[in-house]
């Protein structure tokens, strides 16, 4: 009966998230395009497997990802192993982010514009070597910042010097970057973090956070996700250099 | 039955994608902390729900929002529908006839924030470590306003031509001015609500908004103007967010009176 009670609950939450969507789509469609929606019954059955769908993700974060995340944390602040903590930062940075589906997706297109711009020979292999090394730099990228957003928490550094750094690269980078790779550079920041990343990622930060003496879960716990986002937009246009 | 196939295709996909996070997180366990996870039946029961959840989501999404939410976009952004919305049939486009599109992208980047799961999770988590001092609902719509603001100001900058790195050079300047004012706990995290907006329910629409906008409008190519929205909306939340933590500072210390100004200098 509980259970029951708690799964409605969970299913008037995730309604509650997609209306402002359904809202939307449904203003647009029929006052601003004027026009029926064009195959009704697929679109509510897509919104009910939507609502299921997300209620359940909500379940298995609480109920999955943030503990293990957080077991982690604990586990390596109890061992105070530093030097495998960095491996496991860079490892699970670097995971995530090879077999990314958006990365794919941007990575592919990338390559389609630096054929067309000339950049590489327009033939399939010459572009699939492209966008697998595009897709290799963003992953070291983002290990990469999960390697140092690691290192922060433990050490206990503010973070604003560390970004506002990164954004100093970014600037200079541009200045000298091929104007065609800037667009992507700056999005790549965007679609590295996935849906199951972000949770565990979050965890893991504020649990080393709050198992470490002195640091403030609050203050030194996030910013995984900001190097995680910085990090690519650098590393790309290093990329578009030196192809 | 297409349905069902569908629902198969993506869950497998889904578990291909999770499986390097399960396979690093397992040899780690194995080889390195060499402790067993507390609770992992439930743990195992947690992970088929995120698996099934997300299968579930996707395919919901593309069954019953892409489609619609791309095509829509192709329509708004089509000069004959954007000349006759703005009266002015066979004339020149300027970017101030574009009032639905500014409209649709705003909104558009707003709704498709709320619903995105990654933002939940980090907000949940947020609310958790602050003793309830964040709200869940406040910092998602606090980013849902800023990844609006900056997905209606990159489909200006689309339409206009205007180099994208003027717009997010600009904006970094004002998120470290922002950074000086800002109460020290919430730095972190607004960084943080930059990347995370950006994912599974955001991408597509609008990434199908910037390509159409860019294909239509002569002298834009699709494939270098098309980007750079997705830029926009992970720099605007970091400011949503440091502009929510000071509104909601400032109106605490209103609540609580000119009397006990004094005492409040407890953030250090």
């Amino acid at each position: 009966m509980e259970q029951l009670r708690q799964f409605i609950h969970s299913i008037l939450c995730s309604v509650r998230d997609l209306l402002p969507i359904v809202l939307v789509v449904a203003f647009f469609q029929l006052v601003v395009i004027q026009q029926p929606f064009p195959d009704l019954a697929r679109m509510i059955t897509g919104f009910l497997l939507v609502i299921l769908g997300l209620a359940l993700f909500v379940r298995g974060l609480e109920q999955a990802l943030f503990p293990i995340g957080e077991s982690i944390a604990y586990a390596f602040a109890r061992k105070a192993n530093l030097f495998w903590l960095l491996i496991f930062g860079f490892a699970l940075g670097f995971g995530t982010t090879i077999a990314e589906p958006a990365l794919t997706a941007v990575a592919d297109e990338a390559a389609r514009i630096a054929a067309d711009g000339g950049v590489i020979a327009d033939q399939t292999d010459a572009l699939e070597s492209y966008s697998l090394g595009l897709r290799i730099t963003v992953a070291l990228a983002v290990g990469f910042a999960i390697l140092t957003g690691v290192y922060r928490i433990v050490k206990g550094w503010p973070i604003q010097y560390l970004i506002i750094g990164g954004y100093i690269g970014v600037v200079i980078m541009t200045a000298f970057a091929p104007p065609e790779i800037i667009g992507i550079a700056y999005d790549s920041g965007g679609v590295t973090t996935s849906t199951v990343t972000v949770p565990l990622v979050t965890a893991l930060g504020v649990g080393l956070a709050e198992s470490i003496k002195g640091r403030n879960p609050m203050v030194d716990g996030f910013g995984l996700i900001a190097f995680a986002s910085l990090t690519p937009m650098i590393f790309v246009m290093a990329y578009g250099m030196i192809r | 039955m297409e349905l069902l196939l569908h629902l198969l295709r993506t869950g497998l996909s889904t578990v291909l994608d999770v499986l390097p996070i399960v396979a690093i997180i397992l040899g780690f366990q194995v080889l390195v902390l060499r402790q067993e996870i507390p609770n992992l039946k439930r743990v195992l029961v947690g992970f088929i729900y995120v698996l099934a959840g997300l299968t579930l989501f996707l395919v919901g999404l593309e069954e019953a929002l892409f489609p619609v939410g791309k095509l829509m976009a192709q329509q708004l952004t089509d000069p004959a529908f954007i000349s006759a919305a703005a009266h002015i049939p066979g004339q020149p486009l300027h970017w101030n006839n574009y009032t639905w599109v500014y409209l649709f992208a705003a909104a558009i980047g707003f709704s498709t924030t709320i619903a995105e799961p990654a933002l939940i999770a980090v907000a949940i988590k947020a609310n958790q470590v602050s003793a309830g001092a964040i709200s869940v609902w406040g910092l998602r719509v606090a980013v849902a306003i800023g990844v609006s603001a900056g997905i209606a100001l990159g489909t200006f900058r689309i339409i206009t031509g205007t180099p994208l790195h003027y717009y997010i050079i600009a904006g970094y300047i004002i998120v470290v001015i922002q950074t000086m004012f800002a109460p020290r706990m919430i730095i972190a995290l607004a960084y943080d609500s930059g990347g995370v907006t950006t994912s599974t329910v955001t991408v597509p629409l609008v990434a199908a908004l910037g390509l159409g906008l860019a294909s239509t409008i002569p002298g834009r190519s699709a494939l270098l103007d098309g980007f750079g929205l997705i830029a926009f909306a992970s720099l605007f939340p970091i400011m949503s967010v440091i502009a929510y933590a000071q509104l909601s500072e400032w109106w605490v210390k209103r609540q609580q009176g000119p009397l006990s100004q004094g005492s409040d200098d407890s953030d250090r």
